[in-house]
């Protein structure tokens, strides 16, 4: 596949740089760190401040969900590898209004490394800092091993309630609990259909041959738990629902928030192709759809391919995720 | 007794980035079996970056702070905290001491292992780094007490560390990114290891060059 870069090396900084001119209205570039995007609104005194982080390809996350009343500091990576220590340290000090600041990230080892060594750093400005690591892939490990399923969109719904929980004036712990709420309530599923490409390396680092796609693939290709013939879209739908809701078993009559998220290089109308089969799916399982989101929301360069999350909804989430925001990636 | 000024051994670290910059693509490639194949493009920038503000009448100490600093504050990833606390400890260990000898720079070793495995959670057999770093600074550590001298020392780490990472090829990945591919991990030899055990050869030959010319 054909390429827009001029030197690979300036890929992440050119990305940020373009992201900052053109959502000035909403974000700037930290002074202190070309890697850490800050929200117009950060650092509002008295607030608990939102930071995330993560390596670059996944646009529009980690640094579109930057904003109003979402995340206030986003620590930027190289493609695909965790941002520095220091990147989130400087975004865990851009955040902070005095009132503690929740990282609220994914669980990949670089990024568990870094935020570990970031708390370090801020609790030497006396800044409390607590976190929530997103898992909620359910092909990246079985179901009694939670803790080391990776985190992929559901991160999204994460930022999103934590952050309006912030803007509605909780305290540290009612943010970190608001997020934890989120995530565990979280399941999320990939599939794909062809791999993604570093461009600095230049060749994919994955394998997909044609006529085949992966269940269960990760966010930078990690392998899925099958590679199985290609199949037509609405049974690929109801494969990706049945994963997910067997990891969930929600009650009949939950109400759900869905989001379908193309890996970069699907097109959108395929997208909706799948979502039309999906929430027949979710309805036929006797959940209730209570918002759907279908888009890029969480890519992975080039990669074609698609996730689904579904988190199950309460009053409070329903609340959290119903607050008016201000980002470019929503 | 071998020993070696600490102020002027900077270029010790010049000679190690060169060698991570020339094994760039080798180091990518590994990677690209299992992981996602910038392992070299990323551990030649930081250690290129360091080098190149490295000044090479430092001392090792220094050189190695600055090594580390690098690593943590621009390079980031998995390697950038693992290998920036490898040298961070490694610099603390050896301090403002003016002569590098067996015995410091075998103090110095082990306090970059222990600050490598406070960093990660992964253990040895775990396929990482951890598997050529652990039995060379083993290795170091039993040759001097049997009594053989600082060049022996370094020798026996050497072979350790590629024995070590050579001993990842049989080896499933149980952390990181690797870890997922389970049994298809199996075959392939680990990037971390590949990198680490070079690293400790640069370390094994500068100093043995320098003892030798001293």
């Amino acid at each position: 596949m054909q390429r827009f870069f001029n030197n690979p090396d300036d890929i992440v900084d050119e990305t940020v740089a373009g992201f900052v001119r053109a959502h000035r209205d909403m974000v700037t570039l930290s002074p202190d760190n070309p890697r850490v995007v800050v929200s117009n609104w950060a650092g509002t005194q008295g607030r608990v401040g939102v930071v995330t982080g993560g390596g670059s390809g996944h646009e529009p996350a980690f640094i579109g969900y930057t904003g109003r009343n979402m995340v206030d500091a986003v620590a930027v990576g190289e493609l695909f590898s965790s941002p520095t220590a220091k990147a989130f340290h400087d975004a865990i000090r851009a955040a902070d209004g005095g009132a503690g600041v929740a990282v609220l990230y994914g669980n990949y080892a670089g990024d568990n490394m870094n935020v570990k060594m970031a708390r370090k750093m801020a609790a030497r400005d006396d800044i409390a800092v607590d976190t929530v690591v997103a898992n909620d892939d359910v092909c990246s490990a079985p179901a009694s091993e939670r803790e080391k399923r990776r985190g992929v969109a559901g991160e999204i719904f994460m930022w999103k309630v934590g952050a309006a929980k912030a803007a509605a004036g909780a305290d540290l712990a009612g943010v970190i609990a608001a997020a934890q709420k989120a995530i565990d309530n979280c399941r999320s599923v990939g599939v794909g259909l062809a791999p993604c490409t570093l461009p600095a390396v230049g060749h994919p680092n994955f394998q997909i041959e044609p006529g085949k796609m992966e269940v269960g693939i990760g966010h930078h290709g990690e392998p899925g738990e099958r590679v199985e013939d290609l199949r037509r879209a609405d049974e690929v739908a109801d494969d990706m629902v049945r994963i997910v809701l067997d990891d969930h078993a929600l009650p009949a009559g939950t109400e759900v928030a869905v989001l379908v998220s193309g890996l970069g290089a699907t097109p959108i109308n395929e997208l909706y192709v799948l979502y039309d089969r999906i929430e027949r799916q979710i309805e036929a399982a006797g959940l209730k759809v209570w918002r759907p989101y279908v888009g890029n929301y969480f890519t992975s360069l080039d990669m074609v391919g698609v996730t689904l999350t579904v988190m199950a909804l309460d009053d409070e989430l329903k609340e959290l995720l119903a607050v008016d925001t201000a980002c470019p990636g929503f | 007794m071998q020993t070696l000024p600490n102020a002027g051994a900077a270029p010790l670290i010049h000679q190690i980035a060169a060698t991570i910059v020339d094994n760039k693509a080798w180091l990518s490639e590994i990677d690209g079996k299992i992981g996602d194949g910038d392992h070299g493009i990323n551990m030649a920038k930081g250690f290129g970056r360091a080098a190149e503000r490295i000044p090479p009448d430092a001392t090792l100490t220094e050189a190695m702070q600055t090594l580390s600093d690098v690593l943590m504050g621009e390079i980031g990833g998995s390697m950038g905290p693992l290998y920036g606390m490898m040298f961070a400890d490694m610099a603390d260990a050896l301090g403002k001491a003016e002569a590098i000898t067996a015995e410091s720079f075998g103090a110095m070793l082990r306090a970059g292992c222990d600050g490598v495995r406070e960093m990660g959670a992964a253990k040895p057999g775990d396929k990482t780094l951890l598997d050529a770093l652990v039995p060379a600074v083993d290795a170091y550590a039993t040759t001097l007490a049997e009594g053989q001298d600082f060049t022996a020392a370094l020798a026996a780490m050497r072979q350790a560390a590629e024995t070590g990472r050579d001993g990842t090829r049989d080896m499933v990945a149980r952390i990181g990114r690797s870890a997922r591919l389970g049994e298809r991990s199996r075959g392939v030899l680990d990037a971390g290891a590949s990198s680490c055990a070079l690293i400790l050869a640069g370390f094994a030959d500068g100093i043995t060059q320098r003892l030798e010319t001293a």
